[in-house]
Formats: C-alpha cells, sequence, structure tokens
C-alpha cells in the first residue's frame, strides 16, 4: 500500500496519492470525497425511489374512484414516499454536500472523524434495504403515516419491527454525520479563519449539526416506546393501559419541528453562497444571517405543538405555540430579504444554478406563507389534515429544499468533476421543472381549502378536477428529474473535454475554488494561508 | 497525507468535544423518556392539567350556589376496544341537564362471547377543557365489570356538572372505551393486531 512518497508519513495504511482501484475504493474508503459521492448517489438513487412512490399515489388521484391500488397499499406509499424522501433523498444529501465542501470550505485535509464517517455512510444502504423489505412482506409495509402516530401504527402487521430497527440505524448515521461535522468545523479550520469568516453553507451546517444531535435521540427514544408498547407490555402510548396516545405526538413533533428546520437549514446555506456568485455582489447582512439562523435553531423548539392544535389543548397552549410560530417568519423574513438586498443592483447572469437558487427564493416564500396561515389556530383548525397541509410542507420542501440539492449540484458539479453541465439542458431542466412543481402543487391549495383531507385514496368529485392538474404536474415533473440524472451521470462519467479554471464561476469566493479543477483526492494536505480574498461571501470587511 | 499533523495536535481537545457530543446525543435520548412524566409534571405545575377522570362522592359535591338557571346537552358516545366480545352502547345518545344538579342515565352491555370476561371501562370528555367541569359521582368505569356468557347488564352513571363551566360550553360529550381486562397480567389486554 505505498507510492513512491510514502515515506515521509508515519502511517502507511492509508491510499495517499489517490483512490484504490475498484469497488473496495468504495466499501473501506475514509476519504471525505469519496464519501460525499456516496452519500449524493444514495440520495439521488432514493430521490428517484421515492419519486416512483409518488406517482403511485398520484396516478390513483387522477380520477375520483378507486382504480390503481388498493387503500392499503395506497397508505403504504404515502407513509413510505415520505420516509424515503426525508430520510432517503434529502437528508443524505445535505449530508453527501456536506463531506464534500465542508473539509474544503474550512482548508481541512478531511474530515475529523474519517473512520466513523465511513459508518455514518455504510450503515444507510442496510437501513434502507431494511425499510423498503416490508414493501414485500406478508404484511405490507408501514401504512399510518410517516409519523406513525398510535394507536394506528401499532395496529398493523409485524412488518413494523423492521421500521423501527430502520429508523434506528437511521438516526444513528445521522448522529454520527453530525458529530463529525461539528468536529470538523470546530477543530480543523484552517488558520486565521475564526468563526465569523467561515462561508454560510459552514454555519449553516454547523448550527444543523447541533440540532440533529439534539432531535434524532429523541426519535429513537419515541419509536423505541412505540416497539416496546406492541412487543413488551408497555403502556406509553397505551390508553387501556393508563398511557396517553397524545403523548406520542408531543414527543414526535419535539423531533419533527426541529427536523423540518434541518431540512431547510442547509439549503439556506447553499442559496448563500450561490445568490452572491451570480449576483457579483457580496452577501447583504452576513452577521444577520448567522444569527438568523441560530434564532430559527432555537425557535425550533419551541413550536412543536402547531401540528397538534386540533389535538384539544388549553387555549393558552395554542396562543403561545401560535405566537412562537409565527415569531419564526422574522427571522426567515431577514434571510429572504438579505437575499434580495443581495441580488439588489447587481450584474445578474442566470446560469442554472442562480435560476434554482432564485426559484428557491420565489417559492420558498410561498411555503412559508402558508405555513404562517397554518400558524393561525382557528384557521388551522380548518386547514389541519388537508391538502393545504400537503401544499405547505411540498412548497418548503420540494422547491425549498430539493430544489436548493439541485441548484448545489450544478454548481459544485464542475469542481466535482471536472466537466461542465450543458447549460442549455440545465436550463431546460429547471424551466420545466418550475413549470410542472407549480402545477403539481400549487392546486394541493384549492383542495385543501375546498375540505379535501390528505392520504385517502378516494375523493369526491368536487375535488377531481384540480386532482387531475396535479396528476398530470406530478407525472411531468417526474420525467423532468430524468433530464437531472442524464446531467449528472453525463458530467460524472463523460470524457473530460476541456480544462475548467480553478475558479469555475468568475464570480465564486471561497477556499474550494482556490484548489484544482476536478479536486484532486486529496486537498489542503498542508493548511492554506487563508488571505483575505479567499473570504467566502460576506459584506463585513473581516 | 491523510493522518495529518494538524490532526494529531488537535487530538485531545477532539476527543473532549467528541464525548461531549455523544454525551448531549445519550442525554437526549434519555430525555424523549423522560418527557413522559415531565408533560405530567409540566400540566400539573401550571394547573393545566385537563383530563380528570377521579371519581367524587356525591356529597362532596358543592358548588357555588348561583340563581340562574342553566341547561346544556351532553351526548353520550360509547366504544369497544377489537379484543372484547362485548355489545356496548348508551340507552339514550343525548340529554338535557340543568346544570349543578344530579343527573343519571344508562349505558348496555352484553357479553356475546361463551364465556365469562371482564372488562374496564375508560372515560373520556370532550371538549377537553370541559372535562374538569364534569363530576361523576357514580360510574361504572370505577371498577371492573364481569359479565357471564352472554349475560346484559344496565350500567348506570350518575354525574353533575360544576356551574363554573365555561359559558360558551353547551354540549358535552361523555365518551367511553371497553377494555377487555387481562385477569393472568393484572392488566388491560391490548387490542387484537390487524
Ligand atoms: C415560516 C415558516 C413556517 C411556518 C410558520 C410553518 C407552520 C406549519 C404549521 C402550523 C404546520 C401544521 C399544519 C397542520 O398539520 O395543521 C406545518 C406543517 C408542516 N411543515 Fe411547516 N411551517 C414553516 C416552515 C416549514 C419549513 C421550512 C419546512 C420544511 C422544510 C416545513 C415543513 C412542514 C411539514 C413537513 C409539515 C407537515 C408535517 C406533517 O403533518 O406530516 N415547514 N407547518
Ligand atoms: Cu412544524
Amino acid at each position: 500500500m505505498s507510492t513512491a512518497e510514502t515515506t515521509h508519513h508515519d502511517q502507511d495504511d492509508h491510499h495517499d496519492h489517490g483512490p484504490a482501484k475498484g469497488l473496495s475504493r468504495w466499501v473501506f474508503t475514509t476519504n471525505h470525497k469519496d464519501i460525499g459521492t456516496l452519500y449524493l448517489l444514495f440520495s439521488l438513487a432514493m430521490f428517484f425511489v421515492g419519486g416512483a412512490m409518488a406517482l403511485v399515489i398520484r396516478a390513483e388521484l387522477f380520477q375520483p374512484g378507486l382504480q390503481v391500488v388498493e387503500p392499503d397499499f395506497f397508505n403504504q406509499m404515502t407513509t413510505m414516499h415520505a420516509l424515503v424522501m426525508i430520510f432517503g433523498a434529502v437528508m443524505p444529501a445535505f449530508v453527501g454536500l456536506a463531506n464534500w465542501l465542508v473539509p474544503m470550505m474550512v482548508g481541512a485535509p478531511d474530515m475529523a472523524l474519517p473512520r466513523m464517517n465511513n459508518w455514518s455512510f455504510w450503515i444507510l444502504p442496510f437501513a434502507f434495504a431494511m425499510l423498503l423489505s416490508t414493501l414485500f412482506m406478508e404484511s405490507g409495509g408501514p401504512a399510518a403515516g410517516w409519523t406513525l402516530y398510535p394507536p394506528l401504527s401499532l395496529q398493523g402487521g409485524d412488518s413494523f419491527a423492521f421500521v423501527i430497527f430502520a429508523i434506528h440505524l437511521m438516526g444513528l448515521s445521522s448522529i454520527m454525520g453530525a458529530i463529525n461535522i461539528v468536529a470538523t468545523i470546530l477543530n480543523m479550520r484552517a488558520p486565521k479563519m475564526n468563526l465569523l469568516r467561515m462561508p454560510l453553507f459552514v454555519w449553516t451546517w454547523l448550527i444543523t449539526a447541533f440540532l440533529l444531535i439534539m432531535v434524532m435521540p429523541v426519535l429513537a427514544g419515541a419509536v423505541t416506546m412505540l416497539l416496546t408498547d406492541r412487543y413488551f407490555g408497555t403502556s406509553f402510548f397505551n390508553a387501556a393501559g393508563g398511557g396517553d396516545p397524545v403523548m406520542f405526538q408531543h414527543i414526535f413533533w419535539f423531533f419533527g419541528h426541529p427536523e423540518v428546520y434541518i431540512m431547510i437549514l442547509p439549503a439556506f446555506g447553499i442559496v448563500s453562497e450561490i445568490i452572491p456568485t451570480f449576483a457579483r455582489k457580496p452577501l447583504f447582512g452576513y452577521v444577520s444571517m448567522v444569527y438568523a439562523t441560530a434564532s430559527i435553531a432555537f425557535l425550533s423548539f419551541i413550536v412543536w405543538a402547531h401540528h397538534m392544535f386540533t389535538t384539544g389543548m388549553p387555549l393558552g397552549g395554542e396562543l403561545f405555540f401560535m405566537y412562537a410560530t409565527m415569531v419564526i417568519a422574522v427571522p426567515t423574513g431577514v434571510k429572504v430579504f438579505n437575499w434580495v438586498a443581495t441580488m439588489w443592483k447587481g450584474s445578474m447572469t442566470f446560469e442554472t444554478p442562480m435560476l434554482f437558487a432564485v426559484g428557491f427564493v420565489i417559492l420558498f416564500t410561498i411555503g412559508g406563507f402558508s405555513g404562517l396561515m397554518l400558524a393561525i389556530v382557528p384557521a388551522d383548525f380548518q386547514y389541519h389534515d388537508t391538502y393545504f397541509v400537503v401544499a405547505h410542507f411540498h412548497y418548503v420542501l420540494v422547491t425549498g429544499a430539493v430544489f436548493s440539492i439541485m441548484a448545489a449540484a450544478y454548481y459544485w458539479l464542475p469542481k466535482w468533476t471536472g466537466n461542465m453541465y450543458s447549460e442549455t439542458l440545465g436550463k431546460w431542466h429547471f424551466w420545466l421543472s418550475v413549470v410542472t412543481v407549480n402545477l403539481l402543487f400549487f392546486p394541493q391549495h384549492f383542495l385543501g381549502l375546498a375540505g379535501m383531507p390528505r392520504r385517502i385514496p378516494d375523493y369526491s368529485v368536487q375535488f377531481a378536477e384540480f386532482n387531475m392538474w396535479s396528476s398530470i404536474g406530478g407525472f411531468a415533473f417526474g420525467l423532468t428529474q430524468l433530464i437531472f440524472l442524464y446531467i449528472v451521470l453525463k458530467a460524472s462519467f463523460g470524457k473530460r473535454t476541456e480544462q475548467l479554471p480553478d475558479r469555475v464561476w468568475e464570480g465564486a469566493k471561497g477556499l474550494e475554488w482556490t484548489v484544482a479543477t476536478p479536486a484532486p483526492y486529496h486537498t489542503f494536505d498542508e493548511a492554506p494561508d487563508f488571505r483575505d480574498e479567499d473570504v467566502a461571501h460576506g459584506d463585513v470587511a473581516h | 497525507m491523510s493522518e495529518t499533523s494538524d490532526q494529531k495536535k488537535t487530538r485531545p481537545q477532539g476527543r473532549r468535544l467528541l464525548l461531549t457530543l455523544a454525551g448531549v446525543a445519550l442525554g437526549m435520548f434519555g430525555f424523549g423518556f423522560a418527557l413522559v412524566p415531565l408533560y405530567d409534571i409540566f400540566c400539573e405545575v401550571t394547573g393545566i392539567r385537563l383530563i380528570d377522570n377521579g371519581r367524587v362522592s356525591a356529597s362532596e359535591v358543592q358548588f357555588e350556589p348561583t340563581d340562574e338557571e342553566r341547561w346544556v346537552t351532553v351526548h353520550f358516545d360509547a366504544a369497544v376496544d377489537r379484543g372484547l366480545p362485548w355489545e356496548f352502547g348508551p340507552s339514550e345518545k343525548f340529554m338535557k341537564v340543568k346544570v349543578g344538579e344530579v343527573s343519571e342515565t344508562l349505558y348496555l352491555a352484553q357479553n356475546q362471547s361463551s364465556e365469562a370476561v371482564i372488562g374496564h371501562a375508560v372515560p373520556s370528555v370532550a371538549p377537553a377543557q370541559a372535562s374538569i367541569y364534569f363530576a361523576k359521582t357514580e360510574c361504572f368505569c370505577f371498577t371492573q365489570q364481569r359479565l357471564e356468557a352472554g349475560e346484559s347488564q344496565e350500567m348506570p352513571v350518575r354525574f353533575v356538572i360544576d356551574p363554573a363551566l365555561p359559558k360558551n360550553t353547551k354540549v358535552l360529550t361523555l365518551s367511553y372505551r371497553f377494555y377487555k381486562y387481562d385477569e393472568e397480567s393484572g392488566t388491560l389486554a391490548k387490542a387484537d393486531r390487524s
């Protein structure tokens, strides 16, 4: 295991100057770039698996009546779609981006705990094999919704135990990943990179990682209690034994609301890197961005019961959670303001990453507004568990989180692969996505306002038209993503035709653009000299 | 150079951070379980405890007298858990009751199986905010009920509504769910799965 140059190293059980060959490179790798790639490819695969499930749902809802699948299978699809997309597609994509980018952005040679990093990733394929295998078991997959509310979630078949263990594994993977990211950011920054000179993507991930460490164990606890209620005779949530099913909702949402911010804070970081690059202006209000992110993270711990307004809370509780929820809109508004102010009078160009970032700002804000509507207690009594909620969280998650991941993919793909993607195809991908995603989700607002409940396979005929549009949008959006698949695979495996400059985008800032393109297997073996002009986007003269 | 000299320098400090973070994760795992008693304590301390199914004896029922005569509707609801082979329901669905006075209604239960079964009913009141004003002086839910094979029985409930009940509450629902009592384990049996 040596190359000509290993002599000056005291440890030789590492591949120092290039990847090993073959499959074992990927199985045993401790290289942050390899692991980042694995995470991103895994996420891409899960995006299509979860997408296929969504299309089953939309096919059934194309018309009123039951035509395509059995109701029980429909329920398995809504549950699995959510679990796969949240834990399999969105979260691993962000962790993959963190693996690739955080060490390069802070000038570190690798993640702080490379071996644990390998574990964090390789747990995931097993967790998802276990989760997906339940679909082929006699009792079918979980069908009580991704929120796993008892008593319903305890009344299915024995595949339930597999679901719980899969969730335990996903939690373990996230916690290990998060610990690694915190350790990397706090301990391995290049000299002179103090906290307020870090890129915003690093900042948002630092805060996200803290959220993960705080709440993933709570989810693990909640599902463990479900498991013991089901198999070991405890009565945490079993009314017959003196337990309280509503208690589960409190514990679940104590995890669940911070979880939704886990899925959006890294997105905030991504667009905060991309918009200044293509507006060719420093990010407006860097410090306020950091504080806004931290306040959102803090507030996310005290709003969980806005998911439970209809469970019969005391008036004081409803008022508290209503106002606390609305307060989150303030730091979120600060961020949107800063992005718009960054673009203001900039010399903007609209390459694909910028298109997705601008699309993010506009469409995510629509999702934020519908969230505000849901935060109003008396209104939520009407909207709760309708398609209005479905529309809300798909605006924040698809046109929010997923759009930001796509923006990131286009933005850093040339740095990762050394190949520039086709701008024409990228623009097609963006414009088709924007049109179809709105066709898919905007009508769901109207359906919800008109009273169509979520998680049902059949509906009354007055909802037919909007559902048809939504399904057409869904299939079109799904097909559009094949363009993205093609672009990513072509850039990754296609022949390299030109040598791209280190700084792929003329306005790009930050340490990751000072290394060669494509990024060599090892970067920053020696801590870089962190010069002022290498500071990522920020408005302060640092 | 994957094990760089930089990394080595940060080792002790790194280990402390690692242990702290892992400790936080473990602590939060415990916190998830601790939430179960903590919520109860929180509700107790802040006085927002809503569910009060305790028994009140007839002599204890003493309310501030009011001149005004007030009537509300009580809706009776019933459900049987899947593990219990009983028919169970209220004798009347709705009743107009005078606030502050004792009223009585009957629930009817019949064991439809060919062996004796013990059941236990768990009550709840909606809206939950009103439950503390709903005092039961006699209820079959205070004790276990044993029904022989095929036996049917009338089960009375006597209750009073506290005149302090908020003015905007005009309808209350009293709901019971009957569970099978498992003599061997001494607990309420869980619903059969699927
Ligand atoms: C201004 C910010 C936001 C506000 C005020 C807000 C408010 C709400 C409220 C009140 C609900 C509960 C609706 C109901 O079930 O009746 C809800 C549901 C939801 N929100 Fe948000 N939200 C915001 C941002 C976000 C973000 C950024 C995400 C994720 C990226 C998100 C994801 C979700 C999800 C997944 C649900 C549904 C959970 C479920 O029942 O399955 N929200 N939101
Ligand atoms: Cu929430």
